[in-house]
């Protein structure tokens, strides 16, 4: 394999990467107030492509993805206030479930409103042919759109988790609900919020993405499975780890490629989860430390 | 301050509480004793809005607050400090007392939440000291400061402790007990549940005794520690008792 060729791959694996890392991270909000895998993620990610397309033939670009991002927020609040919010007590085998059904309602509505039609957005910047040249790999800017929006969301998220009174309140909630509580934090309000979020920044990375991998009604499934490895590959809970593993499964599948039938990328991503699992439940970058004051 | 009447709670089929009736009047100190099981927990957790009563009133100044979120039962005045302290582990001390300060901040007294900082410190130096330590790696005792300070940092005007000397040095249970004179002197009204009931009772104006849930004693504190039934279950004070060895 010729270095060029090598770093073109690494392109394509880092554009799919993030991605997966923003899907991961999304599962990692969510798990992180609640306890919750909410696998209708990846759903979010399709809502905010399909939408996005469909408002740009109304709308500009950046008020298509405006648009699509703030509507996606408003749908996972709704996910949220309607299938969670009521339960009593729930165990996490049924709001996991709850989850599952809750992705398949959304990618059978998308099928409805949109139809089985491959969509996507033009590019930012340039068009199909535009390329950097980088060592000699061509990289279309797009995918440094993807490395953009996923760096400022990380930071963004620290930023919002680490010095904002609404983002303490959330990791206060995460670390001990009930404790939250006795505080007079509104913790259902703030799991409400926790939806609205990972729904938010699924959908704006569905839109950055949307024009080199193209949407389709049911792109969320294997989304969520990717995201969910990439989130328990990084450690559950851990922003910084989702990113890492994101890089990491996206490049790997990127160099299966070289070696292995195409057919078989997918297998790759759940070979990792199986084996992750067995292996290292608390993931690469799990913090064994941290986990054990939490559990104290 | 708190009337509670009839109050009986279940889990599944099982009564833990069954008809409890008790008061605490204004600047009280009132201590709530009894073994194992007997739904002092319970009591305090029912008050607190985290369980639901299956019958009966709470009444906070006035309000019947059974069956309110916990978030709305803080926001009147009534702070729980729960069993186990429950900080939050992986925060620093700081973040831990501006979390008890939401209330506040939500009252829009986002002013008063500095001077109560003060004097949370002024109440548990030990707390200043490690104020960028995460909880987590406090000592039993300086857990239970936090988790005091963090109730008081909502301004509460009854605060219930359950089982705060629990696993902790005497030493460190005398300035936990002194300090909870401080916040009765500072205007707040205390429910107290202890396993350790001499000392509770030495503490409280008044007291209750719970068995398998029901109130079977109450009384002004002293006449609770001169009783000899008191005396014989809780305090392990009996004299034929101390005689044969079986204190516990």
């Amino acid at each position: 394999m010729t270095t060029a060729l090598a770093l073109q791959y690494l392109v394509a694996g880092l554009t799919y990467g993030t991605i997966y890392a923003v899907v991961g991270i999304g599962f990692n909000i969510i798990y992180n107030t609640t306890g919750i895998i909410n696998f209708a993620q990846g759903e979010f990610v399709m809502l905010g492509g399909m939408t996005a397309a469909s408002l740009h033939r109304l709308l500009p670009l950046p008020l298509a993805v405006l648009g699509a991002v703030a509507l996606t927020t408003l749908v996972g609040a709704a996910v949220e206030l309607t299938f969670i919010r009521w339960l009593r007590r729930p165990s996490v085998l049924r709001m996991i479930i709850v989850t599952i059904g809750v992705s398949i309602l959304l990618r059978e509505a998308a099928l409805h409103l949109w139809g089985e039609g491959v969509r996507s957005l033009p590019y930012f910047t340039g068009d199909e042919v535009t390329a950097l040249e980088l060592g000699g790999a061509r990289v279309s800017p797009q995918v440094l759109w993807s490395l953009a929006t996923c760096g400022a969301v990380v930071v963004a998220l620290q930023l919002f988790f680490h010095r904002t009174r609404t983002g303490r309140e959330m990791r206060a909630c995460a670390a001990n609900r009930e404790a939250a509580a006795l505080c007079g934090l509104a913790t259902r309000d703030l799991v409400t919020l926790s939806f609205a979020l990972s729904a938010g920044i699924g959908a704006l990375a569905g839109c950055v993405v949307s024009p080199i991998t193209y949407t389709r009604y049911d792109i969320g499934a294997s989304l969520a499975l990717k995201g969910f490895t990439v989130a328990i590959l990084g450690g559950l809970g851990n922003a910084g780890g989702a990113v890492a593993a994101g890089f990491l499964l996206g490049t790997l599948e990127a160099f299966s490629i070289a070696v292995l039938p195409a057919a078989y990328k997918d297998v790759l991503a759940i070979a990792i989860l199986l084996l992750i699992l067995f292996l290292r439940p608390s993931g690469l970058f799990g913090d064994r430390e941290l986990a054990r004051l939490g559990a104290s | 301050m708190l009337r509670i009447r009839n109050l009986e709670v279940a889990y599944g089929r099982r009564l833990a509480l069954r008809r409890v009736s008790l008061h605490v009047d204004q600047g009280e100190i009132v201590s709530l004793i009894g073994a194992n099981g007997a739904g002092k927990t319970t009591l305090l957790r029912t008050v607190a809005g985290l369980v639901r009563p299956a019958g009966g009133q709470v009444l906070f100044r006035g309000r019947d607050t059974a069956g309110l979120a916990t978030e709305r039962v803080v926001a009147l005045g009534c702070s729980l400090v729960p069993e186990g302290r429950q900080v939050f582990a992986t925060m620093p001390v700081l973040e831990n007392l501006l979390l008890g300060a939401t209330v506040q901040y939500r009252r829009g007294r986002r002013a008063e939440v500095e001077a109560d900082l003060a004097r949370a410190y002024r109440l548990f130096p030990r707390l200043e000291q490690r104020a960028g330590q995460l909880a987590g790696t406090l000592s039993g005792g300086e857990q239970q400061m936090l988790a005091m300070a963090r109730a008081l940092m909502a301004r509460p005007a009854l605060v219930m402790l359950d089982e705060p000397s629990m696993g902790l040095a005497p030493l460190v249970v005398k300035d936990l007990f002194a300090a909870i004179r401080t916040v009765r002197a500072e205007g707040a009204t205390v429910l107290l549940v202890e396993q350790n009931a001499r000392a509770a009772l030495r503490l409280a104006d008044r007291g209750y005794v719970l068995e398998t849930g029901r109130v079977v004693l109450e009384g002004s504190a002293r006449a609770l520690l001169d009783n000899r039934d008191v005396q014989r279950a809780y305090l392990g004070g009996e004299p034929s008792a101390a005689r044969e060895g079986e204190r516990p």
